[in-house]
């Protein structure tokens, strides 16, 4: 049995906000089956009781002052924005025409 | 003048002797990279007129007497995607086209306070992700030691710039092997520190919990001074080792007796492993046993569970923080998009390459509801598995001695159709970055005509071991002072 379908594929790719033209989906369908097919191999290991490791070196969150320091000014954080209102960020419209 | 530039070691007594200038070495190196480019494609970007013009700074420091260190004044180049404050980074993607960094990354901003000079920014697979620097969106860079080959990757840019002498040193970054497998394919030597060694400030991230930056560079003894560099607790990366710079450069004695060296037998029965590579690793270690290192033979024995593991949890931090590539705050924006859902769509649909849309799909698969147990919780078990492989073998022994790559620089194309295929020629290195060690790869010798890389793999923060092993290797051998036969 496929591991994944083509509407798997197309589902995943609008939660990752992707778009697939059809020849990239069915493409993309047989790639992730034959990756999926041999990451199952872990399967096979028994794994019961064994911790998961996120970060490899183990490390406390480290605490800092709690003082005000300079960070990015306001006119470099929107110096690289497709499109700005001053220090504002413009976007297209969040619900199109139809949908209000 | 255009000839190959030597050693870091080499050039700074040049410097200092008054034999060159720091802006003929810049000029030199920056005039090397533009007649190879069109055959090597190193190179996202050259430094022009920015760089001499630092190197014509570092030349005053150094008749005032004010020379800030060893790199002082030296060219160096640095895989893009790691930014350089006022200047653009584009990680080898369409989705960063325009964008100019605000800030700079601590391994460079360390590197240039040396008075390193920065001539430009090397050529990777798209966001790091590959094996072959063909993903970038800017075309493959060559091997240079045969132009129909990969340079490996993803950092192939900064690899081919030193193996083909364009600069002595190059920083890469290494998530699964992106500096120690390009390193073996183009002859020289590539180190991956331990996670956290060095700051991941100003790296973009790929896979957070495995990315680490490091040097590339034609000597151990350049690597280490490199690593000495760049190295320390930076506030700026939470994940930063409250520790300083390692003093690597002390270690460097030409001796290795009474060192114990690990043979991970699984690493010399893989399937796929090419006999000529190990004929080379095997002859490296007899070398390292006539300089009195001691072998023991030690298992690693979920070795072959470590591309599975790998290829779950690097595309699902991946397609976490991909998720910033958006058109809201810089980058590429699709054009004329009716709604903000559509923007998002299309901008992200134009922007990315094949490798990463494929990596966000895999990614946002393996951590979407009813997989994630099954896969991703799974890999990081696994992981554990892995990491505790590695404690159990490098309490036997110092530094484990292994290949860096199952085979010598495969040709251009040859696996570009076939995703799994390239994912296999991690095969020997994604261990290090799931577990977290650093590890070291360096020239030992050839196959096919083309260079073999032997990987060191040591314990957390024991950089020094690996430099020290690596350095008195180099000292018995030449294979690190082999060229490339002149791009003509």
């Amino acid at each position: 049995m496929a591991r994944i379908t083509r509407e798997e594929v197309e589902r995943i790719a609008d939660l990752a906000r992707l778009t697939l033209r059809p020849e990239e989906a069915e493409r993309m369908t047989g790639e992730l089956e034959t990756i999926l097919e041999y990451v199952a191999s872990l399967e096979a290991l028994d794994t019961e009781g064994v911790e998961p490791t996120s970060h490899a070196i183990p490390l406390r969150t480290p605490l800092r002052d709690d003082r005000v320091q300079p960070g990015l000014d306001p006119e470099q954080a929107v110096a690289n924005a497709p499109e700005r209102d001053g220090h504002a960020f413009v976007v297209p419209k969040v619900i199109a025409e139809d949908e209000t | 003048m255009a000839e190959p530039l030597p050693t870091l070691d080499v050039l700074r007594r040049e410097l200092d002797a008054g034999r060159v200038s720091s802006l003929e070495l810049v000029e030199a190196a920056l005039a090397r990279a533009e007649r190879l480019e069109p055959r090597l494609h190193a190179f996202v970007g050259l430094r022009g007129a920015a760089a001499s013009a630092e190197a014509a700074q570092a030349d005053a420091r150094r008749g005032r007497g004010e020379v800030r260190s060893p790199l002082d004044g030296i060219p160096v180049a640095v895989k893009d995607n790691q930014v350089l404050a006022g200047e653009p980074t584009t990680c080898a993607s369409r989705i960063l086209a325009g964008f100019v960094s605000p800030y700079e990354a601590t391994a460079v901003a360390r590197l240039r306070a040396a008075g390193a000079v920065v001539i430009g920014r090397t050529n990777l697979d798209e966001f790091a992700m590959g094996s072959s620097t063909e993903n970038s969106a800017f075309g493959a860079t060559r091997n240079p030691w045969d132009l129909e080959r990969a340079p490996g990757g993803s950092s192939g840019g900064s690899a081919a710039a030193v193996a083909a002498g364009v600069v002595p040193v190059a920083l890469g970054s290494d998530t699964g092997g992106s500096i120690r497998q390009p390193a073996a394919f183009c002859g020289v030597v590539g180190l991956k520190p331990t996670y956290g060694r060095v700051s991941r400030y100003g790296l973009v991230a790929f896979a957070s919990s495995l990315d680490q930056v490091g040097p590339f560079a034609r000597s151990a003894a350049d690597c280490a001074r490199v690593l000495q560099t760049i190295a320390g607790h930076d506030a700026r990366d939470s994940t930063s080792i409250p520790e300083p710079a390692p003093a690597c450069l002390e270690a460097l004695s030409g001796d290795v007796s009474g060192l114990v060296l690990g043979l991970p037998r699984e690493y010399f029965v893989a399937e796929g492993v090419d006999p000529e590579v190990l004929a080379r690793v095997r002859e490296a270690v007899a070398e390292l046993e006539r300089a009195g290192a001691k072998m023991r033979e030690v298992s690693l024995p979920h070795t072959r569970h470590a591309i599975a593991t790998y290829y779950l949890i690097a595309p699902a931090e991946a397609s976490s923080n991909l998720a910033r590539y958006d058109g809201v705050r810089y980058g590429h924006r699709a054009a004329d998009a009716a709604t903000l859902g559509d923007m998002y769509r299309r901008t992200r649909s134009e922007g990315f390459g094949s490798e990463v849309k494929r990596r966000i799909l895999l990614g946002t698969y393996v951590l979407s509801a009813g997989y994630y147990d099954a896969y991703y919780r799974k890999a990081l078990q696994v992981r554990t598995l892995l990491r505790r492989d590695f404690e159990r073998a490098l309490a036997a022994c110092d530094v484990l001695v292994t290949p860096t790559a199952p085979e010598v620089a495969f040709r251009l194309g040859e696996k570009s159709a076939d995703p799994l295929r390239m994912y296999l020629s991690d095969v020997y290195t994604v261990s290090a970055n799931l577990a977290g060690v650093p590890g070291l790869s360096i020239p030992c010798g050839f196959a096919h005509g083309m260079p073999v890389g032997l990987q060191l793999l040591g314990r957390a923060l024991d950089e020094a071991t690996l430099l020290r092993v690596a350095d008195a290797y180099q000292r018995r051998t030449e294979w690190h002072a082999r060229r490339p036969p002149e791009l003509a």
